[in-house]
C-alpha cells in the first residue's frame, strides 16, 4: 500500500471534519477523493500531505509511518487549486525549485526540468512567469513542479476546480494520459462526479468526515451503498418507493407486470436523449430515454403510461418515513 | 464656482500652512548663494550631527525591520492566546507623545534606575548615549514595518509556503525564498519610512540624549540649537537638508508604493 490512512480524527474548534476515516490507496493507482464541499475531503489530502496534524489516528506513507512527519520529510507531490504558484520565479525556476532545495547539480536540474516541462507541453514557456499563464498552464506548471521531486504519492486538491469549463475537460483527459505514463500513486480530491468517474481507477465517497463507500467508479456507480452516494453519483428518481437511475426504468403505454401507473405531465428533447416527466402516485419522477424509443412511443403530456425498474437494475428501497 | 471656490481655500490652506514656511525656509539657506550653505553644513558640528544621526537612524531601521518582519509573520501566520494584545501594543508609539516616551525611557535605563543602573555597572551607558537615542528612534517608529508589512502577507496568503514545505523546504528555506520575495517591495515600503521618521525624530531623542552639543546631538537637535543660538544661516542649511532628505524618502515610496 502506498498510503494507509487508519482511524483519523480531526476537529477544527468543536466541528468534526474527519471521524474515524480508513482509507488504503495501492501502489500506482489513481484515487479520487469525491464528495460534497464541506465533507472532509480536502482536510484528508491535507493531512496525507502533513499540512493538517489529526487529532487521532495514523498515516503511513510507503510503509513508514508519517503521522507526526513534517510535510518537508514526507515527499510526497502536491498540487494546490489555485496552483500557489511561485510568482517571482519563472516557470523554469518554480518547476526546478524542489531539486534546487535538494542541492542537485546544477546540469542535472536543467535536464529534469526540461523533461517535466516537455511532459506538461510548457517547453516553450519556461523563461515566462506565473502572471504571463493561462489557468490550464499554471495548473500543468504546478503538477511539474510536484513531480520534480519525484514523490512517492502525488496529492492533487481540487486541480482543475479553479478552471472554465471547457479546460478542465481537457486536463482530466491529459491527467488520466498522464497518470498511465509515469504511474505515479495520485489521489485527487473532486466534488464532481463526472470528473472522479472519468479519471479515477478507485473513487473514495466521502461525506461529513466519513467515508460512505469505496470501490471503482463502476462499483460505486451501479452498487452504491446507499442512497447518499446513489444521488451523489448521478441522476436518479423515485418510483415506487425506490431509488432508480432514469435511464434504468422501462416505460410502456400497456400496462406490464409489476409496473407502476403514471401520467406523462412533460416530454423534452435534449438533443439525442429524450426526458419524460411523470407523475406517479402523485409524486415527480422522470425517465430517460433515446429519441428513437420517445419518437417510437409517441408520447404526449396527458398520455398514462406503465413504469418499471429495468430487469437486473439496481435500485435502492428508500425508508418509509 | 463652489468648485472654485473650494479648490482655492484648499490652495490657499496648503500655502500658509507648508508651501510659504518651507519655501521661505530655502529662500532663506539659498538667500546668499550656495557658499553659505555649503560652509554651514561642513563645519565640525553639524558633519558630526549627521553621523550621529545616521548611527542612530541605521540602528533603529535594523532593529525594526529585524522586529517588524517577526511581528508581521507572527501576527499573520501564527495563532496564539495574546495575539491581539500584541497588535493593539504595536500601534501604542503611534498614540504616545515621543516626549513621553523619552522620559519613560529614563525611568527604566537611567543611571539611578535598576536596568540603567545595572548595565552601567557592566559599562554600558544608555541614557545621554547612543544606545538609549537607538532606542528611543526604534520606539516611535516600532509599528511603520509591521503595518506596511501585515496586509501584504496577508494577501499572499500560505498557499506558497506550503508548497514549498511539501517541496522539501524548510521553514526557514521557505521564508527566504518565497515569503520574503513576496514582500520585498512592501518590506521596502515600510523601511523608507521608517529611515524617514528615524531621520526625522526629535522629542524622544531630545529627551534622551541629554543634547549635548558634538556628542549626542542629531541633525534635528542641531537644528533647534543653532536656532536657540541665534545661528541662523547654520540652522536653516541643516533644516533644508533634512527637508531634501524628506522630499527624497518621499519619491522613494511613491516609486515603492504601487509595487507593493
Amino acid at each position: 500500500m502506498a498510503i494507509e490512512v487508519r482511524d483519523v480524527n480531526k476537529s477544527f474548534g468543536t466541528t468534526p471534519v474527519l471521524r474515524d476515516v480508513s482509507i488504503d490507496v495501492e501502489s500506482g493507482s489513481l484515487t479520487a477523493l469525491l464528495g460534497p464541499s464541506g465533507g472532509g475531503k480536502s482536510t484528508l489530502l491535507r493531512v496525507i500531505a502533513g499540512l493538517e496534524q489529526p487529532d487521532t489516528g495514523t498515516v503511513r506513507i510507503s510503509g513508514v509511518d508519517a503521522t507526526r512527519l513534517a510535510p518537508q520529510r514526507r515527499n510526497v507531490g502536491f498540487v494546490f487549486q489555485h496552483y500557489a504558484a511561485f510568482k517571482h520565479l519563472t516557470v523554469f525556476r518554480n518547476v526546478a525549485f524542489g531539486l534546487e532545495i535538494r542541492k542537485r547539480p546544477k546540469d542535472e536540474i536543467r535536464k529534469r526540468v526540461m523533461e517535466l516541462l516537455e511532459l506538461v507541453h510548457l517547453e516553450q514557456m519556461a523563461d515566462r512567469y506565473p502572471s504571463q499563464l493561462s489557468g490550464g498552464q499554471r495548473q500543468r506548471m504546478a503538477l511539474a513542479r510536484a513531480l520534480a521531486v519525484e514523490p512517492e504519492v502525488l496529492l492533487l486538491d481540487e486541480p482543475f476546480g479553479a478552471l472554465d469549463a471547457q479546460v478542465r475537460k481537457e486536463l482530466r483527459t491529459w491527467l488520466r494520459r498522464l497518470h498511465d505514463e509515469v504511474h505515479v500513486t495520485t489521489v485527487f480530491v473532486t466534488h464532481d462526479q463526472e470528473e472522479a468517474i472519468e479519471v479515477a481507477d478507485t473513487i473514495v465517497v466521502l461525506a461529513d468526515g466519513e467515508v460512505e463507500q469505496v470501490g471503482s467508479p463502476a462499483e460505486v456507480y451501479d452498487n452504491p451503498a446507499n442512497p447518499f452516494v446513489m444521488r451523489f453519483l448521478g441522476p436518479v428518481t423515485e418510483i415506487g418507493g425506490s431509488l432508480v437511475r432514469p435511464h434504468d426504468i422501462e416505460i410502456s403505454t400497456e400496462p406490464v407486470e409489476g409496473g407502476t401507473s403514471a401520467t406523462v405531465s412533460r416530454v423534452v428533447r435534449l438533443g439525442f436523449e429524450v426526458r419524460v416527466e411523470l407523475q406517479v402516485e402523485g409524486r415527480d419522477a422522470w425517465v430517460q430515454v433515446t429519441r428513437g424509443f420517445a419518437d417510437q412511443l409517441a408520447l404526449t403530456s396527458g398520455d398514462v403510461v406503465s413504469v418499471r425498474p429495468a430487469p437486473g437494475a439496481r435500485s435502492l428501497v428508500l425508508a418509509t418515513v | 464656482m463652489a468648485k472654485y471656490g473650494l479648490r482655492t481655500i484648499a490652495v490657499l490652506y496648503l500655502f500658509f500652512l507648508l508651501v510659504l514656511p518651507v519655501g521661505l525656509i530655502i529662500w532663506r539657506t539659498f538667500g546668499d548663494g550656495l557658499g553659505p550653505f555649503v560652509e554651514a553644513l561642513t563645519s565640525a558640528s553639524a558633519v558630526h550631527a549627521f553621523q550621529v544621526t545616521l548611527t542612530v537612524a541605521l540602528w533603529a531601521v535594523a532593529a525594526n525591520t529585524v522586529f517588524g518582519v517577526g511581528t508581521a509573520v507572527l501576527l499573520v501566520r501564527h495563532r496564539f492566546p495574546g495575539k491581539r494584545l500584541l497588535n493593539a501594543l504595536i500601534d501604542l508609539p503611534m498614540a504616545v507623545s515621543p516626549v513621553v516616551v523619552g522620559l519613560a525611557l529614563i525611568l527604566v535605563y537611567g543611571r539611578f534606575a535598576p536596568v540603567g543602573g545595572l548595565l552601567e555597572s557592566w559599562g554600558v551607558q544608555v541614557i545621554f548615549s547612543t544606545p538609549g537615542m537607538v532606542l528611543a528612534t526604534v520606539f516611535v517608529a516600532l509599528p511603520l514595518v509591521v503595518r506596511a508589512v501585515v496586509p501584504v502577507l496577508e494577501e499572499l496568503g500560505d498557499d506558497q509556503e506550503q508548497a514549498a514545505h511539501t517541496l522539501g523546504a524548510s521553514r526557514l528555506q521557505a521564508f527566504i525564498r518565497i515569503t520574503l520575495p513576496g514582500i520585498r517591495w512592501a518590506l521596502a515600503y515600510g523601511v523608507v519610512l521608517c529611515l524617514a521618521r528615524s531621520l526625522g525624530e526629535y522629542g524622544a531623542v531630545a529627551v534622551v540624549s541629554g543634547r549635548l552639543v558634538d556628542q549626542t546631538q542629531t541633525l534635528t537637535l542641531f537644528v533647534e540649537e543653532r536656532f536657540q543660538n541665534f545661528d541662523q544661516p547654520a540652522a536653516f542649511a541643516a533644516a533644508t537638508a533634512l527637508a531634501l532628505i524628506a522630499v527624497i524618502t518621499l519619491l522613494l515610496t511613491k516609486l515603492l508604493r504601487p509595487k507593493g
